[in-house]
């Protein structure tokens, strides 16, 4: 386990002020919340900025942290101190953040997975809610799946980190597998449910349901649009001048594509119902579209820059620059 | 590698088939019915029915709703400012939409290597 330097992550002195560091945490927050950032590495970064804050805003936390951080720099090997047992002890303050399912190995050696956690999240009935019968908390994951699983249908195996409490009152993480059937023409940003794999109700009062995120792993020259698919098409002048028969790839396999003489660079052709499939029966399903991308051939050789001078011969009149000239 | 037996589970596209009531939806995102009664007079979840107890919401409410409970969360964030964040969000994702779906590049060029 490597140690993690929370002061480095905020970007703060470790002499900051709680308003110091809660500016830098609010900060970092905008800028790699995964709702909000583009960035390509968000959603880590989020979990790591928000593990330290969580860390440093707590004083209790802070002053436990600071006990061991000064003995240790960023990344170094970590072993947490044997008196420790399964985590820091301290009384924990009412704030619901995060799951501490997230939170990495480091952080749950300091303070423990179940610490922190509300005692009376209204959503959570599992093994840190409160006593009274309460149907289970819905769960959410996400899974990534290729485009093509996505035209098909797949099944998968996931593998879901789930808190549970052992028998002597301890909170733990287990692993739990579910086989799962992706049905075809799911979308990006859609979810599916699983009903009854959240977490178990107490009082005899129903488990919560499973929610899962679908991204989408979408290969080049792939690009998404809801169920529509787009791609570019390269061809080369001949093609798009004279109109030709292509073999295109979908990612549902290749199509013959019919070129239409005279085709401008950027014409889109449409292959309908290509796009991702309906997910149910009155639904439609997308469309593919393929952008033409003129290509030029190469002039290397004597017969190609003739051919070259041949076409200059035989468009006398052609102005490449005619609209920008005034 | 361990052989996985037993049940394989059918999921359910949310946004297709699936409409929640105010409960269901509490508990699938994690608000309470407050916060949804007060997203729901921003404007920004448009349930079917007269009062809560008939409202319905559709499929996509889910993931709007989850969106709305993350940036509380996480940005400690009001509800207005909740409310006019998704906006400017549907608005970059209908620009992005539109950038998928023109060319990649501008002039549709491709270079001399592409073909070769």
């Amino acid at each position: 386990m490597q140690f993690q330097d929370y002061y480095a992550t905020l970007g703060v002195e470790r002499s900051a002020t709680p308003d110091q560091i809660k500016r830098a945490f609010r900060k970092l927050a905008r800028k790699y919340h995964p709702d909000v950032s583009k960035e390509p590495d968000a959603e880590a970064r989020f979990k790591d900025v928000a593990e330290a804050y969580k860390a440093l805003k707590d004083p209790e936390k802070r002053a436990a942290y600071d006990q061991v951080g000064n003995k240790y720099r960023n990344g170094e090997a970590f072993e947490p101190p044997p008196e420790w047992g399964s985590g820091f002890a301290y009384s924990g303050r009412g704030d619901s953040a995060g799951d501490e399912t997230d939170f990495s190995d480091f952080f749950a050696s300091l303070f423990g997975r179940g610490g922190g956690r509300h005692a009376s999240s209204n959503t959570d009935g599992g093994p840190f809610g409160g006593h009274a019968p309460a149907q289970g908390a819905d769960r959410h994951a996400r899974i990534v799946i290729d485009l093509q699983d996505a035209y098909r249908g797949a099944s998968r195996t996931i593998t879901l980190r789930v808190p549970a409490v052992d028998g002597q009152g301890h909170a733990a993480i287990q692993e739990k597998q579910l086989a799962v059937n992706i049905p075809r023409g799911v979308r990006a940003g859609q979810h599916l449910r699983l009903a009854g794999q959240g977490s178990a109700g107490s009082g005899g009062l129903p488990a919560g349901d499973l929610y899962l995120e679908i991204a989408l792993n979408t290969p080049a020259p792939y690009r998404l649009d809801g169920a529509d698919v787009y791609m570019d098409l390269p061809v080369a002048p001949w093609e798009a001048a004279l109109g030709a028969t292509v073999t295109a790839p979908t990612p549902d396999g290749s199509v013959q594509l019919t070129i239409p003489p005279g085709s401008a660079p950027g014409r889109k052709l449409r292959l309908r119902g290509r796009g991702l499939p309906a997910t149910s029966a009155g639904a439609a399903a997308g469309d593919l579209y393929a952008l033409l991308k003129l290509g030029l051939p190469p002039s290397d050789t004597d017969a190609e820059k003739a051919a070259y001078a041949e076409m200059a011969r035989a468009f006398p009149h052609y102005a490449p620059r005619g609209a920008l000239e005034a | 590698m361990a052989q996985i037996t037993g049940y394989i589970f059918d999921a359910v596209v949310v946004e297709g088939d699936t409409a929640f009531t105010l409960p269901a939806l509490c508990r699938a995102c994690g608000l309470d019915s407050k916060q949804l009664m007060a997203l729901v007079a921003e404007g920004v979840l448009e349930p079917a029915g007269s009062t809560p107890q008939d409202w319905i919401f559709g499929g996509p409410s889910l993931r709007t709703a989850l969106a709305a409970q993350r940036l509380m969360h996480d940005l400690e964030m009001d509800l207005s400012g909740v409310a006019m964040v998704l906006d400017l969000l549907g608005e970059i994702a209908a620009l992005r939409s539109q950038l998928n779906r023109s060319c990649a590049m501008a002039d549709g060029w491709t270079g001399p290597a592409a073909l070769r």
